[in-house]
């Protein structure tokens, strides 16, 4: 059939956050036809944030984490089984087992992992650990819960200070290495990661700044013992979770004619994969944390956010174009949107703080854990930062928006006296290693080809 | 000018739906109201009823909650309404933590006075029903007593206050000599009312919430007197005033769609997104009110720093440029996320209650009324403009059954 003829038969690779909103919206859409759903996780889908929040401190077990569903799918699906290949020619995707299923329109929505330790450098040990699925989540958790020593967490992004967060509250000894500044300063600044320090400080972690791991070494069982920092240190750990950001799966479309490599799969403002040559397929889409796209909020480059929000949206939208001709097709530019829960601290973000040249306190202070910070970047307001004022910082929005200037003029009740905008204290880009959210400094559109392979 | 104009159909079209004979059906003039989302009255007032920009202003730091009018007295102290950061925040959570563990599991409860409430009117024979005086004003009235430590022998002292008190929230060019006395009155009277309860308690504690707040027993301190009879007034007479009309516009709903009550019947899961859907088309709560604190630009236009602002909840909640047939109650309507509750800081603390009240008891008047029929169409509504509602709403009726998971 012709692209733009209304879809029969609908697969969609990835079988979670992303692959499950989009399979409902699609029927949500009137999509009647056949719909396949391809996951290589055995598991239902499930939603990660709790894995590094209540999961690891044992308010929810993991058969817990399952998404709701929210309405019917009648879908078939095939879990447990990667995708393994694709032919765009015979619209076809190949399963790991030698099975190929037919479709008329793809979605990939194949999402990241995590970044693992390198083997030489004592990645195979027994007791190093990643978090991104609900297996590595019952594993940390099991072994956290087994009350080890000491637990080294490598990166101070946002899953670190989950993970180091839950820790001190399960009374667990903490080492903290970081090689940035501050913790959370590649997402957002020395300023705000200053305040995270005392977070940290103030929990009893054992944080050390400036600081990577040389290597991890074992026992002649091949458990971890040991870690040896740059600073010539050593720390004694059995446990360690590496949070050193996530790299995109889609090493299975590798020679297929996508432009896809390890920072994601690019498409379109409308979630329409590109071929390697630069255009869009009208066939293929793309959704969630594989996606790369270009926003007009940020030109320039291809946007990768790996966030919740974002994967639930960008599926909504893949759905929509997928079932309708083009002049129907609606544009992905959501106001980048996350949130983090670390040492009794909620914080939330709106717009991309790591673009911003100053930083300001609007609401609140800083050493109060509680507070309203606001970004800007040639004196437009870019990006805010909330903590503890999740409902606050709604209002930002539509501020962010409309380019407000910078600083902004709130007069909140809450407000300093006088606004004293302060240099957002981003170390200069390339960004250390990145953890959510990633924002891969990467050459502008549409010289796709010229897209490093790896990034790093 | 064309501008002048507008600005005095704009007010015109306020006044008129705020006029008792519009009270049954102001929703034509919010929906011209609507045309122009932000438009400013005479007075210097903006009245905001687009979706989109109420949503906004509900969440901006530029606004602040105080609607005071310029010429009205400042109260010793501001309840939580109308107080802003950082003092709502830390008022806000002093009674978020008693009153939200006080509404956990409170479900059997209130399902078992619906059941008592509507037993005293169990008849084999026809007969009529006054869903406001005999089921959606007594049932939030008794919980709010309830989770207060409100007597309830005290009742009747008390709702009369409150009613009075409730008029009062109305604009105050809609009210006459007598009321705005009657007023008056009637805050001097809550004020004594409340004093003396505090001063039992204060000898006698309880487990209630009164006793909550006075004693600070979470992770709070303890609230001041003053403080604490200002949150109990705001509470007592959210408590009466407000799901009492839910309740009634809900059930109005029903009647005039009587095939949502035959499926509500069949499915009494189409309770939760109808109770919705009635928040949306014809909400208890039909305005809130602001300041701004900066200039801000919005719909178009840009509202003066120190303007007050009259935010039509009721008009946004049928912007078409949000919801779809938005004249018409569609229980099943997609994301419906309403302004019935308010939104951002100031959302509503007790709209869990509410809804469970509310969702509880159409269920059981969808279960037991056989051949229900509205007696007057529309039904008489009472005066107040914001609170609003109907005042008795008869229902006839072939047999009201007992619960039939009893029999
Ligand atoms: C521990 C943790 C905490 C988080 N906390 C937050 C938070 O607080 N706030 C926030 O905004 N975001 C958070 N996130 C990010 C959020 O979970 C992601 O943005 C979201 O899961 C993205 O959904 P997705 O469907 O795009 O990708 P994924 O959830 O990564 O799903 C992709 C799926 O595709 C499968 N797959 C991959 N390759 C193949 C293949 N070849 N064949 C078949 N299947 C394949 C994967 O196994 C996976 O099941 C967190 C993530 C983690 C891991
Ligand atoms: C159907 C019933 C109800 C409706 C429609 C309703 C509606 C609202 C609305 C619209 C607001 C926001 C006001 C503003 O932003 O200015 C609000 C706030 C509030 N409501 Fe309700 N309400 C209901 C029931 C209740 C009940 C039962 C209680 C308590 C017992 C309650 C307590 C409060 C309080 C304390 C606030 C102020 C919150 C704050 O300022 O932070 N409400 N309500």
């Amino acid at each position: 059939m012709n692209a733009s003829e209304t879809p029969e038969r609908i697969v969609v690779v990835g079988a979670s956050l992303a692959g499950l909103r989009a399979a409902e919206a699609l029927r949500d859409e009137g999509f009647t036809g056949e719909l396949t759903l391809i996951g290589d996780e055995p598991h239902a889908p499930y939603d990660r944030p709790p894995l590094s929040k209540a999961v690891l401190s044992g308010w929810l077990t993991t058969d817990h984490t399952e998404l709701p569903r929210v309405r019917d799918i009648a879908a078939r699906w095939l879990l447990g089984t990667s995708a393994t290949g694709l032919d765009l020619r015979a619209r076809r995707v190949e399963l790991a087992d030698g099975r190929q299923v037919a479709y008329d329109r793809l979605l990939i929505a194949t999402g990241t992992r995590a970044r693992p330790w390198p083997q030489q450098q004592g990645g195979t040990l027994h007791g190093v650990h990643v978090l991104r699925t609900r297996d590595d989540a019952d594993r940390l958790r099991t072994a956290l819960a087994a009350g080890p020593g000491r637990v080294l967490v490598i990166g101070a992004g946002f899953t670190g200070g989950e993970v180091a967060s839950v820790c001190r509250d399960l009374g667990l000894e903490v080492t903290v290495v970081h090689r940035g500044d501050a913790p959370l300063a590649s997402a957002l600044g020395g300023v705000v990661g200053r305040a995270a320090t005392g977070w940290y400080r103030d929990a009893g972690v054992d944080l050390r700044l400036g600081t990577t791991v040389r290597a991890l070494e074992g026992d002649a069982r091949g458990r971890l013992r040991r870690a040896l920092l740059s600073d010539g240190t050593v720390v004694e750990a059995e446990v360690a979770l590496v949070a050193a950001g996530a790299m995109a799966n889609t090493g299975w479309l590798a020679g297929f004619g996508l432009a896809a490599d390890a920072h994601g799969v690019a498409c379109d403002h409308t979630c329409r994969a590109l071929a390697d040559d630069g255009t869009p397929r009208a066939d293929v889409f793309v959704a969630g944390d594989v996606a790369r796209w270009p926003h007009p909020l940020y030109p320039g480059q291809l946007l990768r956010l790996d966030h919740w929000d974002n994967a639930v949206a960008q599926a909504r939208t893949a759905a929509h174009n997928m079932t309708r001709p083009p002049h129907d097709h609606r544009a992905h530019r959501p106001l980048p949107a996350f949130w983090s829960n670390q040492f009794g601290v909620n914080l939330k973000c709106l717009g991309l703080p790591s673009l911003a040249d100053q930083v300001v306190v609007t609401q609140g202070s800083l050493d109060e854990h509680r507070f309203v910070a606001a970004y800007g970047h040639r004196g437009r307001l870019i990006a805010a930062v909330a903590a503890d004022s999740p409902r606050v910082l709604d209002g930002y929005a539509s501020l962010i928006e409309a380019g407000a200037p910078f600083p902004p003029e709130l007069n909140a009740t809450d407000g300093p006296d006088r606004l004293l905008p302060l240099d957002a204290g981003f170390a200069h880009r390339p960004a250390p290693v990145p953890d959510r959210p990633t924002v891969p400094s990467i050459p502008p559109a549409p010289s796709l080809r010229s897209v490093p392979a790896g990034h790093e | 000018m064309t501008t002048t104009t507008q600005q005095h159909t704009a007010s015109d079209l306020f006044a008129q739906a705020l006029r008792y004979e519009n009270r049954a059906d102001p929703y034509p003039y919010f929906a011209q109201l609507c045309r122009r989302p932000v438009v400013p009255e005479e007075n210097g007032t903006w009245l905001v009823s687009g979706y989109h920009e109420i949503s906004r202003l509900l969440r901006d730091p530029r606004v602040s909650a105080d609607r005071r009018r310029p010429e009205e007295e400042q109260p010793i102290r501001k309840s939580l309404l109308v107080e802003d950061a950082p003092r709502h925040d830390q008022l806000r959570h002093q009674v978020t933590e008693q009153f939200v563990p006080r509404i956990m599991g409170l479900r059997d409860h209130i399902d078992g006075l619906v059941t008592g409430l509507l037993d005293a009117h169990t008849s084999q024979r026809p007969g009529q029903l006054d869903v406001v005086g005999d089921l959606a004003y007594p049932l939030p009235v008794t919980l709010i007593c309830e989770l207060l430590g409100v007597p309830r022998e005290d009742e009747p002292v008390f709702g009369s206050i409150a009613r009075r008190l409730t008029r009062g929230l109305d604009p105050v060019e809609t009210q006459t000599e007598d009321e705005l006395r009657e007023l008056r009155e009637a805050r001097g009277e809550l004020v004594q009312y409340l004093e003396g309860l505090i001063a039992d308690r204060q000898a006698a504690p309880a487990d209630d919430l009164l006793s909550g707040l006075m004693f600070g027993q979470g992770s709070d301190a303890p609230m001041d007197p003053i403080d604490l009879r200002v949150t109990l007034a705001l509470l007592l007479i959210a408590g009466h005033e407000t799901t009492v009309n839910l309740i009634a516009n809900g059930t109005l709903a029903l009647l005039r769609h009587p095939d949502l009550l035959a499926r509500l019947r069949a499915e009494p899961d189409l309770v939760t997104p109808l109770v919705e859907e009635v928040l949306r088309y014809d909400p208890p709560v039909q305005m809130s009110g602001r300041s701004t604190l900066a200039d801000i630009d919005l719909g178009g236009t840009t509202i003066p720093k120190g303007s007050r602002v009259r935010l039509l909840l009721a008009a946004g909640n049928r912007d078409p440029r949000r919801f779809s047939d938005p004249d018409r109650f569609l229980p099943d309507r997609p994301g419906n996320a309403h302004l019935g509750f308010g939104g951002g800081i100031h959302y509503c603390i007790g709209a869990t209650l509410a809804r469970t009240e509310a969702q509880v008891a159409l269920t059981a008047l969808a279960r037991r009324l056989a051949s229900p029929r509205l007696v007057a169409a529309p039904p008489p509504y009472r005066e107040n403009a914001i609170l609003r509602g109907p005042d008795r709403l008869l229902v006839s009726f072939d047999r009201l059954t007992p619960d039939p998971r009893s029999v």
